[in-house]
């Protein structure tokens, strides 16, 4: 009996072998029609910007333009403020970031290794707030904004954010409780103030994961578009995104495709680069996220 | 010993008061920007505040008024009708998962092509999408028509809209949950399976009582996730239909709250809606949470 079921499960494991690398192909090329899915639409995106009008309208479509007009990718800096757009997404999301950054680390340290009386309390207050969703306070947040007049400004999209995020602070506090208390505990002993602790100790030690938020936030400040819509509107003042939106209104009724394509792709490719070089931290941070959620 | 007690109790004041140092950022945020304007959302709800004169309490009137608006219900509608799209991401990013954890040559190269549209900006690609979706030389119809099928004006026909807006929003979620769900599988222990191929299980089985079993926080905070988030649908019908669409078919809810604050200055009926609509989300919140207890429980 045991004899036959050993040469059965010989056989089944060879044969198990050759199915699996068979489906695997299979699978492979599943998934490569999936991917051509998704990258197709932003090659064609590309495509577009490089065309000129007559290729744009061209049938059946060309997936290779005739000749490769670059023109667009100039025109796009004169007709419309897409530099300042840059400059004003890069200042409110550097600044909420880098704040925002300390100030939610100094918070999660507090909550993960210091003592104090209401701890858990105040820090589910804190939860509650991810529970809210942004249109119920967007109205009274704006009038508050605009009696002291900050309307039209930067302002309103960077000091909320400079108090700290929430889930960072969430998931800065998760990953602090890995660390032991008893280094704190020999810090205070050696004589080293609490912000001493944080800023020698804890800082260096939470750098990956405050590493891997960063960046997550960075990427939804960059992102943001109802917030930048409610608050800007002299073109000058507005974002990278209401830019690029304010191209395509603009510019569709011209039927001037490529302008707003490459307009587009300028707003698109700075995350995708940051997305190709830190690839490994933002999808382990990703998972991560998924999983302690 | 009297000493010590008092030098410990000096030291925990101390760390008292430079916690509260640390957490105050937050907390004062939370307070001036979070819980303050909640209330006030919810205090203008009941007023007939228009950001100029004065705020009178009208009482009710405003949900009374919410509750016979066609556009607030349609709104609604089309905000939940574009949910259809969860479940259909749910299960195509499990598949993709599923394949991926099998170990299919270039899975890293998948994984970073299907994560693309992710992080792109929402902007960009409902700009993106637009052009796609024309109805003579949009890529979607070009496509379409290889097979011979000749395709709609996707985002100005009333029965197409949605379904654009689904296919989008699909297309550009798919990565998140499949990188979600691919941790969630990597992280099963081997020996259930193991153990599972001892016991004679067959794939399907395997996977229906193990694979989908472990995985079941995922798709829990997947699907609570995407809903929060899709109950705000919002800058992708601002960019590609900025009149709400075609009979006002693709209208969102928060669509429809910033055109009634921002278009008309009716703070107080958007705020009614803005406070129905974080109700809704909390109500929809909650009863998952309930039933992901109780069938948590009925596992063990």
């Amino acid at each position: 009996m045991e004899v036959v079921l050993n040469k059965k499960t010989k056989v089944n494991v060879m044969s198990e072998k050759k199915r699996n690398s068979l489906i695997n192909s299979i699978l492979f090329v599943f998934l490569s029609v999936g991917a051509i899915f998704m990258i197709a639409p932003l090659l064609w995106m590309v495509s577009t910007s490089l065309k000129d009008k007559q290729d744009v309208f061209a049938l059946p479509p060309k997936w290779i333009p005739e000749t490769i007009h670059f023109n667009k990718y100039i025109e796009i800096w004169e007709k419309g403020p897409l530099l300042s757009g840059i400059i004003n997404s890069l200042t409110v999301a550097i600044t909420v970031t880098v704040v925002g950054t300390f100030t939610s680390s100094l918070a999660a340290f507090a909550f993960a290794k210091l003592r104090f009386p209401g701890k858990n309390k105040i820090f589910l207050l804190l939860l509650t707030s991810m529970m809210i969703p942004y249109p119920v306070v967007m109205i009274p947040q704006f009038i508050m904004f605009s009696s002291i007049e900050w309307t039209d400004t930067l302002l309103p999209l960077i000091v909320p954010g400079l108090f700290g995020n929430i889930m960072m602070i969430f998931f800065l506090r998760q990953y602090l409780n890995s660390v032991p208390d008893s280094i704190i505990e020999a810090a205070k002993i050696d004589g080293c103030s609490y912000f001493q602790i944080y800023y020698k100790i804890i800082l260096p030690l939470i750098r990956p994961a405050i590493a891997a938020q960063l960046i997550l936030w960075f990427m939804g400040i960059w992102n943001d578009y109802l917030a930048p819509i409610i608050y800007l509107n002299s073109p000058e003042k507005q974002t990278l995104q209401l830019v690029i939106a304010n191209f395509n209104a603009t510019y569709a009724i011209q039927s001037d495709y490529p302008l707003i394509m490459a307009a587009s792709v300028v707003a698109l490719l700075p995350m995708i680069i940051v997305f190709v070089i830190f690839q490994k931290q933002i999808i382990e941070s990703i998972a991560i996220s998924g999983i302690k959620g | 010993m009297e000493e010590k007690i008092t030098q410990k109790s000096s030291l925990y004041r101390k760390e008292k008061i430079y916690a509260y140092i640390f957490i105050s950022a937050p907390v004062i945020g939370f307070v001036i920007f979070t819980l303050f304007p909640a209330l006030y959302s919810l205090y203008g709800a009941f007023t007939d505040w228009n950001g100029l004169g004065q705020m009178n309490f009208i009482g009710l009137e405003n949900f009374k008024e919410l509750f016979k608006d066609e556009y607030f219900y349609k709104s609604m509608y089309n905000t939940i009708f574009m949910m259809i799209g969860i479940p259909i991401g749910v299960v195509l990013s499990l598949l993709l998962a599923l394949a991926l954890n099998r170990g299919v040559p270039g899975t890293n190269v998948f994984r970073v092509i299907y994560y693309i549209p992710v992080i792109s900006s929402i902007a960009a690609i409902s700009i993106l999408w637009q052009w796609a979706y024309n109805g003579d030389y949009g890529l979607v119809n070009q496509f379409l028509s290889v097979f011979g099928i000749k395709g709609p004006n996707w985002l100005q026909n009333v029965h197409t809209v949605k379904p654009a807006l689904i296919i989008m929003a699909v297309w550009k979620g798919l990565g998140y949950t499949m990188l979600l769900y691919l941790a969630a599988l990597q992280s099963v222990p081997k020996t259930f399976y193991e153990a599972a191929k001892l016991d004679g299980a067959n794939a399907f089985q395997t996977f229906w009582y193990i694979t989908l079993p472990m995985v079941k926080p995922v798709t829990f905070f997947i699907v609570v996730t995407s809903i929060i988030g899709g109950a705000q649908i919002f800058t992708e019908i601002n960019v590609m239909t900025p009149t709400g669409g075609p009979e006002f078919s693709s209208a969102s809810v928060v669509w429809y709250i910033w055109q009634k604050a921002f278009g008309n200055f009716q703070l107080g009926y958007a705020s009614a809606m803005a406070v129905v609509l974080g109700i809704f989300i909390f109500i929809v919140t909650y009863i998952q949470f309930k039933l992901n207890e109780r069938s948590t429980f009925d596992m063990d």
